[in-house]
């Protein structure tokens, strides 16, 4: 019987770990941004703090090293921030996911739904091959709209998606728990 | 100053990793893409590595990354090194009050922001990027930086195009560079 497998890292394994409060607090909250009403969770302080963001990369790679992912997918531009040390310590392949017209051979594209209008998520062919096994990163999950257009792309060139997996997840992504009947794996919630 | 004058075995198989692509993102313009070397967990790893032997032991208190492929590499260097990461960012991409610092373009201007704060009077800093062309936005990240009163130690590159002669915008800071495409 599949165990139940619960999306936030404190109850995943890691109750009471130290590291995640250390993650969270080292997480800035910047109101009103990009737009009033936005509390914006701000990793670029937890860059600045080498032993909470190198144990957020340790996490990650503790869960992952003995899943056979031969890829790691990342969200322009935050996920380039942790899915390159991630790939790098399992052995896999990194392959950045980026808003159109950046990457500079063929491509695949995902368009997605935002709150007011679309979006569209690039991946350049031939990065990734039928049969592989991919991780999904990126800093944050909100809507989970970016998350699911990613693992389109993945599933399009025939890869399996095995899990997303972010730093931070907003209220809207709980209760989901999978996207598109992927697994989520998040490390804290948002802060105040 | 470049690696491959070194030999260092693995510079080899970097070079080849990377793919040209011709004529983006417009005409006449030969593409230095590293996407493909990151689909090689081995020459990427020779990368990293290439650059943490360099910059190890050497007190690199920052490195700072310019968006968005500097975000690729800069990162894995930091951890390895000691060193906190801080993101050089297009504008109105970082949230909290920044810094701007603009550059002249072929065609235009374009400006690069950092966060106040994240960097200190004293800190010693590195400037990672995939690739140094005019050198316009290394000079850009290098401002930034000594405006707040960082020591730049060093300007590193995986691909320096010599012919354009960036390395003579740098106001004297070293570069260093993995491979040369002419």
């Amino acid at each position: 019987m599949e165990k139940k497998r619960e999306m936030f890292a404190g109850e995943n394994g890691l109750q009471g770990d130290p590291r995640l409060k250390a993650i969270s607090e080292a997480i800035r909250v910047v109101p009103h941004f990009p737009k009033p009403g936005i509390m914006f969770q701000d990793i670029t302080t937890l860059l600045l703090d080498h032993k909470a963001f190198k144990d957020t990369v340790d996490i990650f790679v503790d869960r992952y090293r003995d899943m056979g992912i031969s890829v790691v997918a990342g969200v322009e531009a935050r996920g380039f921030m942790f899915g390159p040390s991630i790939a790098l310590a399992i052995g896999a392949k990194f392959v950045p996911l980026r808003k159109p017209k950046k990457l500079p051979g063929e491509v695949i594209s995902e368009a997605y739904v935002l709150e007011y209008g679309t979006d569209c998520l690039e991946m350049h062919v031939g990065a990734v091959q039928r049969g592989e096994r991919a991780l999904v990163i990126d800093d944050l999950i909100a809507t989970g709209g970016t998350l699911c257009a990613a693992i389109k792309l993945l599933e399009r060139v025939g890869a399996e998606v095995v899990e997303c997996a972010c730093v931070i997840g907003l209220p809207e992504a709980k209760g989901q728990c999978r996207l598109n009947g992927k697994p989520l794996y998040i490390l804290v919630e948002p802060r105040k | 100053m470049s690696a491959c004058k070194d030999q260092d075995p693995r510079i080899h198989g970097i070079k080849t990793k990377i793919r040209v692509v011709p004529n983006f993102p417009k005409p006449g313009i030969m593409f230095q893409d590293i996407t493909t070397l990151l689909l090689d967990p081995k020459a990427f790893k020779d990368t990293i590595d290439l650059f943490v032997e360099r910059y190890k032991g050497k007190n690199i208190s920052v490195v700072a990354g310019i968006e968005a492929r500097g975000f690729i590499f800069g990162p894995p260097i930091a951890l390895a090194i000691g060193a906190k990461f801080v993101p050089l960012r297009k504008p109105r991409k970082l949230p909290g009050k920044v810094i701007s610092e603009e550059y002249i373009l072929e065609y235009g201007r374009d400006c690069l922001e950092m966060h106040v704060g994240a960097v200190e009077p004293g800190d010693r800093a590195l400037v990672v990027d995939d690739l140094i062309a005019t050198g316009g936005t290394l000079c850009a990240a290098m401002n930034l930086l000594e405006r707040v009163g960082a020591e730049v130690v060093e300007c590193a590159c995986v691909i320096e195009l010599p012919e354009l002669k960036g390395r003579d915008r740098l106001n004297g800071k070293p570069l260093y560079i993995l491979v040369e495409y002419h």
